[in-house]
């Protein structure tokens, strides 16, 4: 018995999903809209189940034909989904944690929709919620480059609805265009990385006949390397794009204008893990081509150090997580950049589980201080006053916080779960994943592994530096005193993922390799090799960590922020830490760079040369009035009957150019049209009787 | 009357019999609207009937009437319809858009309604005619019979500038009619006939003469297209023209350059066209990368969508001639897809202007507030403009990109790759230009009065927009019926130019 057959489910359902909230989902109100989308992600997550046990005894790919799609010629693309240990790992993720997310999201979009102030907007959050699960499944379960290119530009697009969400704010809550912005920036970014999968995908066809996976992967070998190495690269841009790594990361954090849920599921835990699975489920390419490789995993390695660095100088608790993201991402793309395919995979895995908990996490801090700040009584709608630019209370700012431990102590023990997770502390999942890593970047190449690691160093300490500012020391705003602890629909999921982050360890435990030995069927023995546990790795990783908090604590634990203060780094890195506050001014030099440069020249292309030039001189002045001078020319000098009529018709038409017929105004024009119709009339008729 | 009632000359001529009810009418009828309304859905049910006789798996004309027209000085014109895969898809387009064109004037066109219909189931006549005329000479006579209605549809019901747009548009595409005229007469004075399959049949025109024939033909379509730089008369008449007649002149009047190239350029001249494939994929990539900068910056959204024309018809050409199965039936797909896209942000643009009655996107932002509906809709269609996978557009695009990167536009010393790659930069571009439209119209908060109390689309618009919505998805999810029936005539098509060595230019 296996449910193989099931597998467009998973598109289905969340498909439907939408649809009845579309349809009928104001009718439902906000209970019935929620639980219409959680049935439809956590259907999907139970076909996902269903198509993990049918695998667990069936091992091998199924490839499940829907229909057809594109059939031209030698180009031969169906609908058609692939069930294997790696599609089918990454469907787990994504129906698992998005479900969890549906429940959370369900009680925090209650009060965000009245923060904003447009309580109709919950329905459309649902919609575009399922709709990135839809289109999330696609981008994993397509059996070909371009079904996943599909589900690629779809989760693109998702991410722009959703980081829009609030499309007519800023991310403080006023009124403006930045939220419209960051949804812009960022799917013009993807955009760009998508332009690299796209050639990737044109020289796949043209020299292996086929965009399928199998069928690509058995042609590859016979392939000059050279052209191998081309489609790997065009690749990387993809991946560069997707999961925001060097130099296209740029729109990760501005992201976090989206409503948190959306953080934690679509900028965390899956749709920025896109590129790491492509790169995963290129293996055989990558393999063929090691030039590829070393370039994937120094981007990547590059990446984790360098986001890292800015994520120690932010004050915004979610720009924190975000870089933290783009640094963790880095992590999994040097990874598979090395080879090490089951390493990355595992911190994928992993990382989905804590850092969708640090984001809901968040979450859950942001709305107690929102919610100490102006209560709200209930469902009823309160007037919500809009506040200025700039002078908005922003529930976001750590300066803000302090002390929350005491408030809010369930939000705070997950969050410091998550936190020690994702700085890598034993027995907590992150620490096994990374540790994967490491050890493989230590075997395969010395440079990414020194990177990993100094980007380690950071990681653990700019989350002590987080968690220190927010749940410890001495509330530095009344709404940090006040704050409200979330209501249990939203604690759960946070529950639930907190046990993941703890136990998650245990899917490729050191000596068990349980994902290994899964994702060898999918891999191949040759890139799904068992890494041993590597105590030297371990130690120096945990030492450092552990070093890196109690440099956080000294800093911010010893002598809590005071209201107002300074941050101590401030002080000690000078104007090092001003460059770490402002991103390293990477947003300011692509504007100058080509932001700027692109619209002079836009404005410059369209108004001097098409218009002012093109347009209007050549045309209007060269060539109409340069004909209507010939024109007379002829008319006048040259005055013979023939020319003479000519070339006053001629010269009429051209006079017409700059005023009007005065013809049209009359009732000629119906003459006009009785001419063409018997014009036409009489063709037809001379047909009919005389041919 | 048996010739008459032939399927495609019922299918060309059945809205002559809608003009002939419309001149009894007085001038300002309402009636005038619904008679020429129920005209064109009966043509477009003609179009279906035709679709259920079309064999699609035959690549040759089919469905033919071919008759002895006009017999003086040795010249032997006949008049000779038929239909294949090359064509058959825009007939249905041009029978589908018209409709709902018509059905846009409701409230847009107010003035001298009768005379706007009866010129616009005229224009509907001549663009079938040209899909359909498979004889030089008839289709000349409906090529051009197509500017008169469109020059007065401009001219009478356009914008301020409605003249100088109106008589651009028809000096211009004139001009290059004249110089297929004169190929025309060459080869059916030297081959004997001006029927397109004798044509193809007798072949045997010596290269050079070839190139020259190549150019006159090229010339009337590339203004038409408009391929850049011939694009100047776009802008004019697409800003000074009516919604309806913006629907139609980027819908379908557009394509008959694009068509043009396939049926006349492609079929008669194949030589040529391996040879000059290099130039007109040159010119393809520059129109696609020129047309999306420049749409970059426009403040008229009309303006804008007139300029993304010309970007999007650059594929189709790069299509065309990559001159194998993927481009050209791609290229093929794409039209049809322009003519979707494009009709329906013609449409959209249409509505807001008969609420706010400007298009300049500074009035707007916002409106996805007051509009939700019209918002929604309009991005969907945004995106399947700029080539979003799942939906239409990007169907089109990847194919045609697709048969480009190693097809015969890539001849010659360009190198194999070079006009995908940069074509394909210009599905970033229009992602750019498309969504800053898209940003200053919808997103962020309402900040012209004028526009709070918008109502949203009325059903007589959504009745408007929803068959289009319908084909953008049903293209983008299933496109497979749509390639049934163009591959055949592809195929046989490309056979043709697969024994021919691609020489340099001499």
């Amino acid at each position: 018995m296996n449910y193989f057959d099931l597998v467009p489910w998973i598109v289905f359902l969340p498909v439907l999903g939408l649809l009845l909230n579309i349809l009928i989902g104001k009718r439902l109100g906000e209970r019935g809209s929620s639980l219409v989308a959680f049935l439809a992600s956590g259907g999907a997550f139970v076909v996902s189940v269903l198509q993990w046990l049918s695998l667990s005894a069936h091992p091998e790919a199924h490839i499940v034909k829907f229909a057809e799609w594109i059939n031209i010629g030698a180009l031969q693309v169906p609908w058609a989904f692939r069930v294997d240990t790696l599609s089918v790992t990454m469907m787990l993720v994504v129906s698992g944690v998005g479900t969890l997310i549906h429940i959370y999201a369900a009680g925090y979009m209650h009060y965000d929709v009245r923060y904003k102030g447009d309580p109709a907007a919950y329905q459309r959050f649902f919609i575009y919620l399922n709709l990135f699960i839809a289109a999330m499944m696609i981008l994993v379960s397509g059996d070909s480059y371009l079904m996943l290119f599909v589900g690629w530009e779809g989760v693109g697009l998702c991410s722009f609805l959703l980081i829009g969400f609030w499309f007519n704010k800023n991310p403080d809550g006023s009124s403006g265009m930045e939220n419209s912005n960051a949804a812009k920036k960022a799917f013009i970014a993807n955009r760009v990385g998508d332009l690299g999968l796209l050639l990737a995908m044109f020289a796949i066809f043209t020299l292996m006949g086929s965009l399928s996976f199998d069928t690509v992967f058995a042609r590859a070998e016979f392939i000059n390397p050279s052209y191998i190495l081309a489609i790997t690269l065009f690749m990387l841009i993809g991946v560069a794009g997707k999961s925001a790594q060097l130099p296209l990361y740029v729109w990760l954090p501005d992201a976090m204008a989206g409503p948190t849920p959306v953080s934690a599921l679509i900028h965390a835990a899956t749709m920025v893990t896109a590129g790491v699975y492509l790169v995963a489920r290129s293996a055989p390419l990558y393999s063929l081509a090691p030039a590829a490789q070393t370039t994937v995993a120094v981007v990547g390695a590059l990446t984790a150090l360098f986001a890292a660095t800015i994520a120690v100088g932010q004050n915004d608790i979610k720009k924190v997580l975000a870089y933290s993201t783009i640094s963790q991402l880095g992590f999994m793309v040097a990874a598979v950049g090395l080879g090490a395919f089951v390493a990355g995979m595992f911190h994928l895995v992993t990382h989905a589980f804590f850092k969708a908990l640090l984001f809901l996490g968040s979450g859950s801090v942001i709305l107690a201080l929102e919610r100490a700040h102006h209560p709200i009584d209930g469902d009823h709608e309160q007037h919500h006053e809009e506040p200025k630019k700039g002078h908005a209370f922003d529930p976001q700012d750590m300066r803000i916080m302090g002390g929350l431990r005491k408030v809010i102590p369930t939000t705070y023990r997950v969050y410091l779960i998550g936190a020690l997770a994702l700085a890598g502390l034993p027995p907590l999942a992150g620490f096994f994943s990374k540790d994967e890593i490491l050890t493989d970047a230590l075997h395969a190449n010395p440079l990414v592994y020194a990177l990993l690691t100094a980007a380690a160093f950071l990681t653990a300490f700019y989350m002590g530096r987080q968690v220190l500012l927010v749940f410890f020391g001495e509330p530095r705003s009344h709404a940090a005193e006040e704050a409200v602890e979330s209501p249990p629909i939203m604690t759960w999921p946070l529950i639930v993922l907190a046990g993941l982050s703890i136990l998650g360890g245990l899917i490729n435990f050191p000596g068990l390799h349980g994902l290994t030995n899964w994702l060898e069927h999918t891999l191949g023995h040759e890139f799904a090799h068992a890494t041993e546990f590597n105590l030297t790795v371990a130690l120096t990783s945990t030492l450092l960590a552990l070093l890196a908090i109690y440099l956080a604590w000294t800093l911010y634990g010893r002598e809590p922020l005071k209201a107002k203060a300074a941050d101590p780094l401030a002080k000690r890195l000078g104007s090092l830490f001003t460059a770490l506050q402002n991103k390293w001014w990477v947003d300011e030099f692509y504007g100058w760079l080509i932001i700027r440069p692109y619209q002079r020249f836009a404005a410059f292309l369209a108004d001097v040369v098409d218009w002012r030039f093109w347009h209007d001189w050549v045309h209007d002045s060269l060539i109409a009035r340069g004909f209507r001078g010939l024109a007379v020319f002829l008319a006048n000098p040259v005055d013979l009957g023939v020319i003479d009529g000519l070339a006053n018709g001629l010269a009429t038409g051209a006079r017409g150019l700059a005023s009007s017929l005065s013809i049209l105004q009359t009732g000629y024009v119906r003459n006009y049209a009785l001419m063409v119709f018997f014009g036409v009339v009489s063709m037809l008729a001379y047909l009919i009787f005389f041919s | 009357m048996d010739f008459l009632l032939q399927p495609l000359n019922l299918v060309i001529f059945f809205p002559l019999l809608g003009v002939l009810a419309l001149l009894f009418l007085k001038e300002r009828e309402s009636l005038a609207r619904w008679v020429s309304l129920i005209t064109a859905l009966i043509t477009f049910g003609i179009s279906l009937w035709v679709l259920g006789l079309f064999d699609a798996a035959n690549p040759d004309l089919q469905l033919t009437v071919v008759r002895d027209w006009i017999q003086v000085a040795g010249w032997n014109i006949r008049y000779a319809v038929g239909v294949d895969g090359l064509s058959i898809l825009l007939v249905l387009l041009t029978t589908f858009l018209t409709p709902i064109a018509i059905l846009s004037t409701w409230r847009a066109v107010e003035d001298r309604v009768r005379d706007f219909q009866l010129f616009f189931l005229l224009l509907e006549v001549g663009m079938l005619g040209v899909f359909l005329a498979q004889e030089l000479f008839l289709f000349y006579i409906f090529w051009e019979f197509t500017l008169v209605p469109m020059y007065f549809l401009i001219g009478i019901w356009g914008g301020p500038k409605r003249m100088y747009a109106a008589i651009k548009f028809f000096l211009y595409t004139m001009a290059g009619s004249i110089l297929m005229l004169l190929a025309i007469l060459w080869l059916g004075i030297n081959q004997g006939s001006f029927y397109l399959p004798d044509l193809i049949a007798i072949g045997g025109i010596p290269a050079d003469i070839q190139y020259w024939l190549f150019i006159a033909f090229a010339a009337a379509f590339a203004i038409k297209v408009p391929m850049w730089p011939l694009h100047s008369w776009l802008p004019d008449a697409h800003v000074q023209a009516p919604t309806a007649g913006s629907v139609i002149l980027a819908g379908v009047l557009l394509k008959m350059g694009t068509y043009g190239f396939l049926r006349f350029n492609l079929q008669l001249f194949p030589q040529t066209s391996v040879q000059l494939a290099p130039v007109m994929g040159v010119l393809a990539v520059i129109g696609i990368i020129y047309g999306a900068i420049v749409s970059y910056p426009q403040s008229d959204v009309k303006k804008l969508v007139a300029y993304s024309s010309i970007s999007h018809l650059g594929f189709v050409v790069l299509g065309l001639f990559a001159l194998n199965q993927q481009g050209i039936s791609g290229a093929i797909l794409q039209m049809v897809n322009h003519g979707i896209s494009t009709g329906a942000l013609f449409l959209i643009v249409g509505f807001i202007y008969e609420r706010r009655h400007t298009r300049e996107m500074d009035e707007f932002g916002g409106l996805w507030k007051v509009m939700p509906v019209y918002a929604v809709l309009t991005l969907i269609v945004a995106l399947s403009s700029m080539g979003l996978p799942g939906l239409n557009g990007f169907v089109g695009e990847f194919t045609i990109l697709l048969g480009a990167w190693g097809g015969g536009v890539a001849n010659g010393p360009y190198g194999s790759y070079l006009f995908a790659g940069l074509a394909a930069v210009g599905v970033i571009l229009a992602a750019v230009y498309m969504l800053f439209m898209f940003q200053k119209l919808f997103l962020g908060p309402v900040t012209n009065k004028k526009n709070e109390g918008l109502k949203d689309l009325s059903a007589r618009e959504l009745a408007i927009l929803i068959p289009l919505l319908v084909l953008i998805f049903w293209i983008g999810l299933y496109p497979q019926p749509f390639f049934a029936l163009i591959g055949p005539a592809v195929a046989k098509l490309t056979a043709s130019f697969s024994g021919i060595a691609y020489l340099p230019i001499p």
